[in-house]
């Protein structure tokens, strides 16, 4: 669910592997940044309406990532496919640390960009600087 | 009671007016400037600029104290996400959302939203009285019993027209507690109480037997006999 830079980067890689991928977007404009060769399903559509899960067959989904912008969106949605689905694997992405942690202790698998770009970065500053050239290199 | 409703729209404006005056202690949160000064201009110093989904917002509105957190926003997800902080993250005992996609009732309670409101449902609710095809209106849903109290109309072509309420063979734990005539009177009934044509009844079912309560109510008499 999201069709931005990460959902469509996702995409891609799962469909390279012969996954069975559909990918949902409010925006058709979206799909665009998928290549002419993405053998998955496009649908657009809003993920936190039931009836659209539904439609899209959410119920026979071995897994469902929710990657929106909006992190009330994505919780939703991963709630919904969870709890009234029964999808086996839920992945949610939540920007906000606060609400990703509550989400984690509600049995959610949650992941936060904010926190894991900030630890990467702060890795990163601490490495030697002669380091950064050799790894380049 | 200290209330918190997330959303100064207007729903949260006239809520937030009406239980001001009830005498009650609230505080609107509210991310748009202009609603918030229109707040602060007409009702006072109750309304805090502010996302109420984060904690941080939630945790300067003193969220641990609230007696009531209602989450009356025009985005179901928000809502949802809000009582969830609220309820999970400060332990706000009762938590009310308003739902403007009346298909998300069910998922809110499952996910330990106390109550939920719908506009959506209320006009339909309303409407539906004026459809014969839909007579059972749920008015309650009592929660965690699986009860909900209900309310139809008998019309004229029901068989119970005539009959005493200890006659009719309701379903298990159902129970007729109010009989509204045509006048408007309402009355408790007792066993010998007979159902009019035109009455409204309101009922205390299990969600399952509302369909074989459906039925009882508005069988026309022929098909009975």
């Amino acid at each position: 669910m999201g069709c931005g830079r990460v959902g469509a980067e996702l995409a891609i890689l799962l469909d390279r592997e012969d996954q069975e991928v559909t990918i949902l977007d409010i925006d058709p404009d979206a799909f665009g940044k998928l290549p002419a060769d993405f053998k998955g399903s496009c649908v657009v559509g809003n993920g936190i309406d039931q009836d659209v899960l539904q439609s899209i067959g959410l119920a026979d989904a071995d897994a469902f990532v929710a990657v929106t912008p909006g992190d009330n969106r994505n919780a939703m949605a991963c709630q919904i496919a969870k709890h009234i689905f029964d999808v086996p694997k839920v992945v949610c992405r939540i920007f906000d640390p606060i609400r990703q942690e509550l989400y984690r202790s509600l049995g959610l698998e949650t992941i936060s960009p904010t926190k894991e770009v900030a630890r990467l970065l702060k890795q990163a500053l601490e490495r030697e600087p002669a380091e950064t050239p050799k790894s380049e290199g | 009671m200290y209330i918190i409703i997330v959303g100064g729209g207007k729903i949260g404006y006239y809520l937030a007016k009406q239980l001001v005056e009830d005498g009650n202690e609230v505080l609107v949160i509210e991310k748009d400037a202009a609603k918030c000064q229109q707040i602060a201009d007409d009702l006072g110093d109750i309304v805090l600029r502010g996302d109420g989904c984060e904690g941080v917002t939630l945790e300067a509105a003193g969220t641990g104290r609230a007696d009531l957190f209602i989450a009356i926003t025009g985005d179901d997800e928000d809502n949802l996400v809000a009582c969830q902080v609220a309820k999970y993250k400060f332990n706000v005992r009762r938590t009310v959302a308003l739902l403007n996609n009346p298909k998300n009732e069910p998922i809110f309670k499952k996910l330990g939203i106390d109550t939920t409101v719908s506009s959506t449902a209320l006009v339909l609710a309303n409407i539906e009285q004026e459809l014969p095809s839909h007579p059972l209106i749920p008015l309650l849903t009592i929660k965690g019993g699986g009860l909900e109290i209900v309310e139809a109309k008998v019309p004229q072509y029901s068989a119970i027209v005539g009959k005493r309420v200890s006659e009719l063979l309701l379903p298990q734990q159902c129970l007729i507690t109010v009989i509204i005539d045509e006048e408007g009177v309402p009355r408790v009934p007792n066993s010998d109480t007979q159902v009019r044509a035109g009455d409204e009844v309101v009922a205390v079912c299990r969600r399952e037997s509302e369909d074989a309560l459906r039925a009882i109510l508005t069988t026309p008499a022929r098909e009975t006999q």
